[in-house]
């Protein structure tokens, strides 16, 4: 589970030769309130989007690096998982998108104060981009002002 | 983010992908691609594994770059780590 050996051999030999970009230095910034006075969002790289949201364009080479916010409160059921790989199981998110985007679990979450609040808005970015420099060097500053001005403390990610 | 004061936390699924990649914070999950929370519409498995993820976050004693083994569990107990730095 959660190994290179599940994945088609393209995707295999792909995997085994891509060239994972090294964060080096880690950075590290210690949480500086508890968890339960802390504001979190939400980052995944389902490729989901809202109804009324323009799909990500999956034409793109090297993969489509722009961004969508979604409501904190959005009702799960109505997002729609557009994930462009083909290199694992849709099956699970499509019937819960909560197993790749825990809106639901989160308000549980922030609702039995394990976690202080959840950010108005959530993000969504597309998985399996091969060629992230555009992501990183022009969506992410984008954004990143964003998070300040939203005074998160906390950010979860997660891939699928 | 880090950079920026947020503190963060990855729920991760390909091991040799974060230890190359160094995530700060990482809670590798038994699952297989697409399930990263576990299972659909199980939202105690789902939970777990986020309240797994969030601890990573308070753990004093991890240091960059941490990579955590989630180990679920069928008792009250749901969802146990291991440091497997």
């Amino acid at each position: 589970m959660g190994d290179l050996s599940e994945f088609p051999l393209k995707y295999r030999i792909f995997l085994k030769a891509y060239r994972w970009r090294r964060i080096d230095p880690v950075p590290w910034t210690p949480l500086k309130k508890p968890l339960k006075d802390c504001r979190l969002i939400l980052v995944s790289s389902a490729g989901i989007v809202t109804s009324e949201q323009k799909p990500f364009d999956n034409s793109i080479r090297g993969g489509d690096p722009s961004i969508r916010e979604i409501p904190s409160d959005v009702d799960v059921t109505t997002l729609i998982e557009t994930h462009r790989s083909d290199a694992f199981d849709h099956t699970g998110i499509r019937l819960d998108p909560n197993l790749a985007f825990p809106a639901d679990r989160l308000r549980e979450l922030s609702a039995a104060e394990v976690i202080g609040s959840l950010n108005h808005r959530y993000l969504s970015i597309m998985g399996s981009i091969t060629a992230p420099g555009r992501l990183i060097k022009r969506t992410i500053p984008q954004v990143a002002p964003k998070l300040g001005d939203d005074q998160v403390d906390i950010a979860l990610l997660i891939p699928v | 983010m880090e950079r920026r004061g947020i503190s963060t936390v990855v729920i991760q699924l390909l091991r040799p992908a974060t230890e190359k990649v160094r995530p700060p914070r990482a809670l590798m999950v038994p699952f297989r691609h697409g399930y990263p929370l576990g299972a659909p519409n199980d939202p105690e498995l789902q939970r777990a594994v986020l309240t797994a993820a969030l601890n990573l976050l308070t753990d004093q004693g991890l240091k960059p770059p941490a990579i955590v083994e989630f180990r679920e569990q069928k008792s009250d107990d749901r969802g146990q780590m291991t440091d497997v730095r």
